[in-house]
């Protein structure tokens, strides 16, 4: 069977994407100050008032204090180890992309996201981003024909400066946390998005982010935005190679939807997870967050988040727009000594509006899974509802699973529901499967996406496929 | 040569099997063996080891072999998984079966059947073709196609359950077939389509062993052979109108015989 060649060529290769590239890279000196924040801005050759962003942003982040509610246990981060700009040397000016870094394709072909005009994927447009840098988009023309701009932030930056502008930074405010402050001050590339009025993005749109270099941490920025009735799917995929140091991944990504627009945000989230041992991997701390502004808007967030020494993220919706409408479909696997502390925010504030959260928890090994979320019903948030729903898998009984529902309701004419639910994979569900032939990897797989399966529902095709090999490879070894 | 005299290889060889979980001991010592086109009953009370008997043949893990093989077609299967045991031809029906959420009967049933085709050398089934062998295969037990699309077992009533499972075994085609209790829970009608079902499955070259309480089910297929078990023993063995004698004198009087020996 398919599946049981994948499963034993896991167990040879337990993490496939954790080779190095061997490029020249162009690194600054290590460390976090003003200069170094201006170094970065100047070689972006950004304008001023993103500079200015940038060191208020750096300001604000002085002052305020590493967070540590969540209880994750992990070495403080010594900011001033950290290289915050590296990237492969390249050419100046890249025309096409045949002018791209054989090596960079060759290390983006290996990890199944091929970007030459010949073997690029058909049906999707892709935005890779290495290290600190966009190395490449592709179909940016047939994109633009529609109106549509994907391209790396950086360059949004250069030539649509207004939008960026306008937006960066109305989400996610540079004074919201201390990653988001961090990464507002430092970030370096990211993709943006801008789906105009009246638009049905022709393609899904994806951004690939590769964390090549050992000392360098990843601040990526990512900015959509979606006019009036107009709508978009969008992909994001990471992985890393394994070093047995701690590299911090901070990202912030901020949606805007406006009347009647749509965002669909999916994310396969692979970083390194560190060893058996709990040596290295990404800290994977991270601020998404949708602002439905517009009436009957949708932001829909869908993640599978399988990598990571230590995932920190809620993928948050504000719901100012009357019937606008947050969606939050998550699969959180960990293993070993992974740990996890996801879930979302779904703010009501306007009225009429709608949220649906459906959370999906495995834990296996020694591993820590908590869902976190807060459902709130403002004052104005008058007819509106929520529908959560956690359900939490545990696999061996080493591992733990937490789940912390947060409800704030100031109107009394809004509904919330909540349904939570443990189980295990028992003996005897493994045996009846085995006892029909079915091999124990299999099996235990086979529970684990039935599991998903709501999850999975929402995911792009291709992704889902994607997802479900994950996981099998992920709980490889991890029962019995 | 005498070939058209010799008889044909036994199936399965249970030789004073001694197995016990938790180091408690269950089984004390038991012997069994079938021949193709055989079929088996093995009565007793609840606890006297029947149902383990059913699930280390099976290849159950809760269950430690203290002593004594199991045989399949010659080849001792003591060390094998219980997948391996199945792809190779052993079934095991169970008397309570197991809910699986989230994973789709139908699925869970081409998954199964494919395994054991790949054992046999057989081409494995797509989606299409399989969907094609399994509407033959439901008319056996009568069962309604809405109950391939549901997660396995997952809000099935009794009788649902077990006639999915009498489905599995045609599907499978098993050298041997242990139906645990598979009459439990079953009303009379129902009881009829799955003993029906099960003789339709059954041919000359199969096994079959049924454990029960009743002689309502012996009363639909008749078996070869009556065993009574009792604390982890095979303590009599019969012919069909064994299981007769005991539904009339009732399990005391099988204590009486163990008092005797």
């Amino acid at each position: 069977m398919v599946n049981e060649n994948l499963v034993k060529d896991a167990v040879k290769e337990p993490y496939k994407y954790g080779f190095v590239t061997d490029i020249e890279t162009e690194k600054i000196e290590k460390g976090l100050n003003e200069d170094i924040i201006k170094l970065i801005s100047q070689k972006k050759e950004e304008p001023n008032f993103l500079l200015d962003f940038r060191l208020k942003a750096f300001k604000k982040w002085q002052k305020m204090k590493e967070p540590d509610w969540a209880s994750l246990g992990y070495k403080k981060i010594d900011y001033q180890d950290i290289i915050y700009y590296s990237a492969p040397k390249q050419k100046e000016k890249i025309s096409s992309l045949d002018e791209v870094d054989p090596k960079l394709l060759e290390t983006f072909d290996k990890l199944g996201i091929p970007l030459t005009e010949q073997k690029k994927l058909t049906n999707v447009a892709v935005d890779a981003v290495f290290d600190s840098v966009s190395i490449a988009t592709t179909f940016r023309e047939e994109l633009a024909d529609h109106g549509v701009i994907f391209c790396s932030i950086s360059e949004a930056v250069k030539n649509h400066a207004d939008l960026i502008e306008k937006y960066l930074g109305t989400v996610v405010p540079a004074s919201d946390n201390y990653f988001a402050a961090l990464n507002s001050a430092v970030f370096s590339d990211g993709s943006f998005v801008y789906i105009p009025k009246g638009v049905t993005c022709p393609m899904d749109l994806s951004s690939y982010f590769r964390i090549n270099s050992g000392d360098s941490g990843q601040f990526e920025r990512t900015l959509i935005i979606a006019e009036e009735s107009s709508s978009v799917s969008y992909l994001e995929g990471c992985t890393a190679p394994m070093f047995d140091t701690n590299t911090l991944h901070a990202a912030v990504v901020e949606l805007i939807a406006l009347d009647d627009a749509s965002i669909k945000y999916s994310t396969v989230q692979n970083w390194y997870a560190g060893d058996e041992e709990g040596i290295g991997g990404i800290f994977n701390f991270v601020t998404k967050r949708g602002k439905c502004l517009g009436k009957r808007s949708k932001i829909s967030w869908s993640q599978v988040e399988t990598g990571s020494a230590i995932t920190w993220k809620y993928p948050s919706c504000l719901l100012l727009g009357e019937e606008s409408v947050g969606e939050f479909y998550s699969v959180a696997l960990t293993n070993n000594l992974q740990q996890a502390d996801t879930g979302t925010k779904m703010i009501h504030i306007g009225p009429k509006t709608k949220s649906t959260i459906v959370s999906k928890g495995i834990s296996a090994g020694n591993s820590k899974n908590s869902y976190r979320g807060l459902v709130k019903m403002g004052t104005k948030a008058t007819g509106s509802r929520n529908y959560s729903q956690c359900d939490s898998m545990l696999i061996g009984d080493q591992a733990s699973a937490n789940t912390f529902p947060y409800i704030k309701s100031q109107q009394p004419n809004s509904e919330i529901e909540h349904e939570a639910s443990t189980c295990r994979i028992s003996e005897d569900q493994l045996f009846y499967l085995q006892s029909r032939g079915i091999e124990f990897e299999e099996a235990v797989s086979m529970m684990v996406s039935g599991f998903c399966r709501d999850v999975f529902n929402q995911l792009p095709m291709e992704f889902a496929a994607e997802a479900d090999k994950l996981l099998a490879l992920k709980l490889e070894g991890s029962v019995g | 040569m005498q070939s058209k005299m010799k008889e044909p290889d036994p199936i399965l060889e249970v030789e004073n099997l001694s197995a016990s979980t938790d180091n408690l001991p269950i089984l004390k010592g038991v012997s069994l063996t079938v021949y193709p086109g055989e079929i088996h009953a093995i009565m007793g009370r609840n606890g006297c080891g029947k149902s383990t008997l059913s699930k280390i043949i099976a290849g159950h893990p809760s269950y430690n072999i203290t002593n004594g093989d199991i045989k399949f077609l010659g080849e001792n299967i003591n060390s094998l998984e219980p997948e391996e045991r199945s792809q190779s031809g052993i079934f095991l029906g169970f008397q309570y079966p197991i809910e699986i959420p989230g994973v789709s009967n139908l699925e869970f049933l081409r998954v199964s059947t494919n395994a054991r085709r790949k054992f046999l050398n057989k081409e494995e089934l797509d989606t299409f073709d399989f969907e094609e062998l399994v509407k033959e295969k439901l008319e056996i037990v009568k069962m309604d196609p809405a109950f391939l699309s549901r997660s396995v077992n997952q809000g099935f009533s009794g009788g649902e359950k077990k006639r999915n499972e009498i489905l599995q075994m045609a599907l499978l085609e098993p050298k041997i077939a242990i139906l645990d209790e598979t009459d439990s829970g079953l009303d009379i009608d129902a009881l009829r389509i799955v003993a029906s079902g099960i003789k339709k499955i059954s041919n000359p070259q199969t096994g079959i062993i049924l454990i029960t309480h009743y002689q309502r089910l012996l009363d639909e297929i008749k078996p070869n052979y009556v065993h009574v078990m009792s604390d982890g023993q095979i303590i009599k063995t019969g012919e069909s109108d064994l299981a007769l004698e005991l539904e009339e004198k009732g399990y005391e009087w099988t204590d009486n015989f163990i008092k005797e020996t």
